[in-house]
């Protein structure tokens, strides 16, 4: 029984073309960037080869006690970077961020100090570990140094964030009693921000503690010079030691910042 | 006449609370006053700090503009491709093992903590450091780059994809269950679309985090501009280094206000 033809149904999801060019666009610019990069399967499948000799060089890690204390050190040294450049880092944050929130300070300085902002934030640390290797010298005082300026980068950018936006309620509230600007940050401000901005030191100290372990390969100090060494030594045993102990330590303190974090806030 | 009830006295944290805050706040003290204390630190190279740092002020300025069409230009336009090809590869890898993540898709919690272990470990390993090991395997150059801006992507994608895949509604996966739609068809058309403008978001994020990245990477021979900033910097031509760094500086400027541009509209 045919009965006059039903008009033809839309199709349940219709195809979208604008999304279709724009992903064979993504097709055509990995194949034309892989054809002007020189990534080729062949150079990937050689690359395989070299991967395997890489690996079977790195097994067993090496666990001699005398690269252990090396390493020991090194770690410790890592460690203690991101330990006092969070400090600093964050603490340099506080008036840097407070100068950015657009609410509580005029608009000149506010723009002033995005700026100031901007320019910690545009480098990566190790390029400015190179310039603090140059003025002061080898050792972890530029690792340090450099990784202040980063923290501040992201603390301060993030913390102006909160500050923008507190509700102004307790500040009105606090500046009818006649109190100063002081006292309007200490008990109006403060309280509002303190949680998440422990929250955002403890996420910072978790990111240094990454890059602490880097910035060794510029001379920035720490455990990143213990590992370039042995790389540079073809020691691959010993660089398979200390990435696990960095992936081990990176988790820990992941685990613990998270926990941290749920505590505070 | 009954007594007045005692006065409750309100207290913002429990006991337990305030006391895992007293340990914290003493565990962080004490790393603090550890590490100044035994941080090495050489006295004789700080007294001459400021006249070093002025220093290298001075010698970078004026730049070295001739500098820029020679070396600085081509090295720009492929670190650009080094970060965005290595996005689009983190994409292409981290997304199954999102997938595989997300406890409401994958029901299997064994493969659920490999994804997750995978994550970390990719996450763990600084840029720098996956660069090293794949100069090691691929030999100096671009690919070496696209690689580990690759590896050190999939951690941070992975982790924030499968984290909005987690929180994607059930609601229009039942209904294409009803249906009798396959699996893979409930995937793309279930699950995909609620999470699309999220995986986007993160990939543009994670872009513009790789072009800040892979402006180093050259520094270990993974190409890019670190191989110019590296050639200036052991020929001490400081005025190219200030050229490179002002180049760096305004292209992340740049991206930077494209990808917060776009991600408020995607969002």
């Amino acid at each position: 029984m045919n009965g006059p033809a039903l008009p033809s149904r839309p199709a349940a999801f219709p195809a979208n073309w604008p999304v279709r060019i724009a992903y064979a666009g993504l097709l055509v610019y990995t194949l034309y960037v892989c054809s002007i990069l020189d990534v080729s399967l062949a150079r990937l499948i050689s690359g395989l080869d070299h991967a395997a000799k890489l690996f079977g060089r790195m097994f067993p890690p090496n666990s001699a006690p005398d690269k252990l204390s090396l390493i020991a050190d090194g770690m410790i040294e890592s460690i203690q970077i991101a330990v006092l450049s969070t400090f600093l880092g964050t603490l340099l944050s506080l008036p840097l961020g407070l100068a950015a929130a657009r609410n509580l300070v005029p608009l000149w300085l506010a723009s002033a100090a995005r700026m100031v902002i901007a320019v910690c934030r545009s480098f990566h640390p190790i390029i400015i570990s190179i310039l603090f290797v140059k003025a002061v010298g080898f050792g972890a005082l530029a690792g340090m140094l450099a990784l202040v300026i980063s923290s501040m980068g992201f603390v301060s950018k993030l913390f102006a964030e909160i500050l923008e936006e507190i509700s102004l309620k307790q500040i009105e509230a606090i500046r009818a009693t006649g109190a100063s600007f002081t006292n309007v940050l200490i008990f109006a401000v403060v309280p509002q921000v303190i949680g998440r901005f422990i929250g955002l030191s403890v996420y910072q100290f978790d990111s240094n503690l990454r890059n602490s372990t880097m910035v060794g390969i510029v001379g920035g100090g720490g455990i990143g010079a213990a590992l370039f060494t042995a790389y540079q030594r073809f020691d691959y045993d010993v660089v398979l030691t200390i990435l696990l102990i960095i992936i081990a330590l990176i988790i820990l303190c992941e685990v613990a910042s998270s926990r941290i974090r749920l505590v505070t806030q | 006449m009954s007594r007045p009830a005692p006065a409750r006295q309100w207290q913002r944290l429990t006991p337990v609370q305030r006391i895992v805050r007293s340990m914290l706040a003493i565990i962080g003290v004490t790393a603090l006053v550890w590490s100044f204390k035994t941080i090495e630190i050489i006295p004789e190279f700080l007294y001459d700090a400021p006249e070093q740092a002025a220093d290298l002020f001075v010698r970078m300025w004026p730049f070295d503009w001739a500098f820029y069409p020679k070396a600085v230009h081509a090295a720009l336009i492929e670190t650009f491709h080094i970060a965005t090809l290595g996005t689009l590869l983190a994409l292409v890898l981290a997304m199954p093992l999102a997938f595989l993540s997300a406890r409401n898709i994958t029901r299997s919690p064994v493969l659920n903590w490999l994804a997750q272990v995978l994550f970390v470990s990719s996450r763990s390993v600084n840029s720098l450091i996956w660069a090293l090991l794949f100069v090691a395997i691929f030999g100096p150059g671009a690919l070496a780059g696209v690689m580990s801006i690759a590896f050190r992507s999939i951690g941070f994608i992975g982790k924030l994809f499968g984290e909005a895949l987690e929180e994607a509604q059930k609601g229009p996966v039942d209904a294409l269950v009803a249906t009798g739609a396959p699996h893979a068809v409930v995937l793309a058309k279930g699950i995909w679309p609620q999470v699309e403008p999220s995986f986007w978001s993160v990939a543009l994020l994670r872009w513009d985090i790789n072009i800040r990245e892979s402006a180093v990477l050259g520094l270990v021979g993974a190409g890019g501009i670190g191989v110019a900033l590296d050639n200036a910097l052991s020929n001490l031509y400081w005025d190219q280094v200030g050229l490179i760094m002002a180049v760096i500086f305004v292209v992340v400027i740049i991206v930077e206000m494209i990808t917060t541009g776009i991600r408020a509209r995607l969002i």
